[in-house]
């Protein structure tokens, strides 16, 4: 397993590599327009577009620019943002914790209810439940995120208006409602600008996490409702995908012959289910978790375009648009690190799960 | 060398026509027997012959605006005669959009670009994918380490989130969009023919060619390839499926296909302020959507079991969205 667990983890090196190497070259090279008229707009002389180059060592050789930027991300400096002057890991603290919560919280929605109904489909195989369930699993893969966002809008903060089902239908907290971040609630003394400054705000950001160790129940409730909609509108395909191969992986699982010893036995069907069956049918189920997981990040740019979030996907787009380089450059690295991380350990926890796959 | 060649009787190279014929039938039958990939058939034969012949059921051009030739107002709301609606009011039967035009025609003629967009893409990021794979697993030693390295790199971003980046690199415009999820979609193809070549590269047939003087080319062209199709075709229909869902939703963040365009996603897109006072604008073009992508992915299921049943595992190795 150990062996197993470093060769898997050497052949990310590379990939690593070639992320920096791309997510550089695509903002330097290939984003088209001059970070100087973007940022600058009407004042954007060349004299002082010379200066802005210069000042930013944007008039370096592109090679230069390379080394500059690795020795930089090595030593944690994503450098400022062009447009805002900021560090860009404070503008990280600020997005990736509405991102980070939205899809956690879809993910766990897609995993608990497409497992259940992966479940209840195959051991009802061929009745009613099964067939609605699979309609609507196959409904729920062909549907655009977008839409069914949209459409969770206009049903519950329109149609159900003055009922007590009601939901928000945009931003994360209402107005007049505060999580204060804990640090200040406990009276913790930061410096702003700082490292841990900027840590302690990307935690006080998670207004769930934030809310329960300050036992403000007030905010946590509001937060709650306000990531209900676009949590269920996340988590919806890849609960299909999930409840699809539940299914289709017990129904495999439940014709073998352990199953029918364990029938034999004299072991309810509940037992025979729930004990012998599914601990083997979640194998396959685990890859398709992991990979749902990386698709997530992308479906939640959408949720959050329609959700009124400001995360991560709303800042990747303004950046984006002004050819915010080092914004641009250090969310795609970040994102992409997320998603070979979430790979790798989707790889690991399948070799726990199924020694065979070890020996490969 | 030609003679030769052919004269190798080993299955699955040079079958005589009849025999080459029977397992595709079998497998049509498998296909026949499910009665989703029934349902996927009829639905998209009816969308290609919409997309084909739109003028046939459109009561207008998708571009036209009626605003000052009929009474009708922005925005307005479905008006269908059979459900009640006054006669003296023209009927649109899905409303009218943001600029006056019919929602239905332009829906209707919508169709044919979601298809083109769908095959399009996908027969790009085939055609590339199959040349990289089938070189890779072919050539192996370091063309093979270098081109599935590439290859890792592109599937360590989110495919959607890297055709964003590509299409912003571009600029907006649906020829780009497509293009983008062309290439972000090639490392599933060039993996899914890696792997098919690497098996099949070994088999005898393979090697009685090589045997014979075959050269490289020539082998992997008429001898592997061949052979490694079934896989590339389930793959295929259900990357449609994806294609057309990101191509909508970079139409609907308006990368993609640009006003006056009826493409679904942008249509969508540009109502999407008005889902509180024209829901219709969002709700149609919407479905049109998952009719389309859930009709290639009925078809690319049933293809799946019928073909092979053995891939039914690999699902989760194709589908990423």
């Amino acid at each position: 397993m150990i062996t197993f667990t470093i060769r898997r983890i050497l052949v990310s090196i590379p990939v690593l590599f070639g992320i920096l190497f791309v997510t550089f070259f695509l903002a330097r090279v290939a984003v088209k327009g001059d970070p100087c008229v973007a940022t600058l707009g009407e004042r954007a002389t060349p004299q002082l577009c010379a200066e802005f180059m210069h000042r930013k060592g944007l008039d370096q050789p592109v090679f230069v620019q390379f080394g500059i930027y690795i020795s930089d991300i090595v030593s944690g400096d994503f450098g400022d943002s062009i447009k805002d002057r900021r560090p860009v890991t404070q503008l990280m603290a600020e997005r990736f914790p509405s991102t980070i919560e939205l899809s956690v919280s879809a993910f766990m929605i897609a995993i608990v209810f497409g497992v259940t109904a992966g479940i209840v489909a195959a051991r009802y195989q061929n009745t009613l439940a099964d067939v609605t369930t699979m309609l609507g699993a196959n409904l729920g893969v062909s549907m655009p995120v977008f839409w069914l966002g949209l459409m969770l809008a206009f049903l519950f903060s329109i149609l159900l208006k003055d009922t007590p089902l009601w939901l928000p239908s945009a931003h994360r907290l209402s107005p007049g409602v505060v999580s204060t971040p804990f640090y200040q609630v406990y009276g913790w003394q930061v410096t702003k600008g700082t490292a841990q400054y900027q840590w302690y705000q990307f935690f006080a950001n998670m207004y769930i996490f934030n809310s329960v160790i300050t036992l403000n129940f007030k905010a946590l409730l509001d937060a709650v409702r306000h990531l209900i909609l676009p949590a269920f509108a996340l988590g919806t395909i890849p609960l299909s995908y999930i409840a699809r191969m539940t299914r289709s992986s017990l129904l495999e699982v439940l014709g073998r012959d352990y199953i029918r010893a364990a029938r034999s036995k004299g072991l309810t069907q509940y037992l025979v289910i729930m004990k012998h069956a599914v601990r083997n049918a979640l194998l396959p189920v685990v890859t398709i978790v992991g990979l749902q997981m990386g698709a997530l990040l992308a479906g939640a740019v959408l949720t959050e375009t329609i959700f009124s979030l400001s995360g991560v996907g709303k800042a990747l787009f303004d950046a984006i648009q002004g050819r915010d380089y080092p914004v641009i450059q250090a969310f795609t690295l970040v994102i992409a690190i997320i998603y070979v991380t979430i790979n790798l350990i989707t790889d690991l926890s399948y070799a726990v799960l199924d020694p065979r796959i070890r020996l490969d | 060398m030609a003679n030769n060649t052919a004269a190798i009787p080993v299955a699955g190279v040079a079958r005589s026509s009849k025999a080459q014929a029977s397992p595709w039938r079998i497998a049509l039958r498998r296909l026949f027997r499910r009665r989703s990939s029934i349902l996927g058939i009829i639905m998209l034969s009816i969308i290609v012959f919409v997309a084909l012949f739109p003028g046939l059921l459109a009561p207008y051009e998708p571009t036209r605006v009626l605003l000052d030739k009929e009474p009708i107002q922005l925005r307005q709301a479905p008006c269908i005669h059979a459900l009640g609606c006054p006669a003296d009011q023209p009927q649109h039967i899905m409303g009218i959009d943001g600029n006056g035009r019919d929602e239905f025609s332009r829906l209707l003629y919508g169709a044919r670009i979601s298809l083109t967009v769908g095959l399009f893409t996908v027969s790009f990021a085939i055609v590339i994918g199959t040349l990289i794979g089938a070189v890779a697993g072919y050539v192996s030693g370091w063309a093979d380490v270098l081109l599935m390295r590439v290859m890792d790199v592109m599937l360590a971003f989110p495919s959607f989130l890297l055709a964003i980046a590509i299409v912003a690199a571009w600029g907006p415009g649906l020829l780009n969009a497509m293009i983008a999820i062309g290439i972000v979609n090639i490392p599933i193809y060039a993996r899914v023919t890696r792997a098919s070549v690497l098996t099949i590269k070994e088999q005898e047939f393979v090697e009685a060619s090589r045997a014979l003087g075959g050269s490289g080319f020539h082998i992997l062209l008429s001898r592997v390839l061949p052979n490694a199709l079934t896989p590339l075709i389930v793959v295929g229909t259900l990357g449609i499926a994806t294609a057309i869902l990101d191509a909508a939703a970079l139409s609907f963040i308006g990368f993609g296909a640009q006003p006056p365009t009826p493409e679904w996603g942008a249509m969508l897109g540009q109502e999407r302020s008005q889902i509180f006072t024209a829901p219709h604008l969002v709700l149609f073009p919407g479905i049109a959507i998952m009719l389309i992508v859930l009709a290639f992915n009925l078809l690319g299921d049933g293809l799946r079991d019928a073909l092979d049943p053995r891939l039914a595992q690999s699902d989760m190795g194709i589908k990423q969205k």
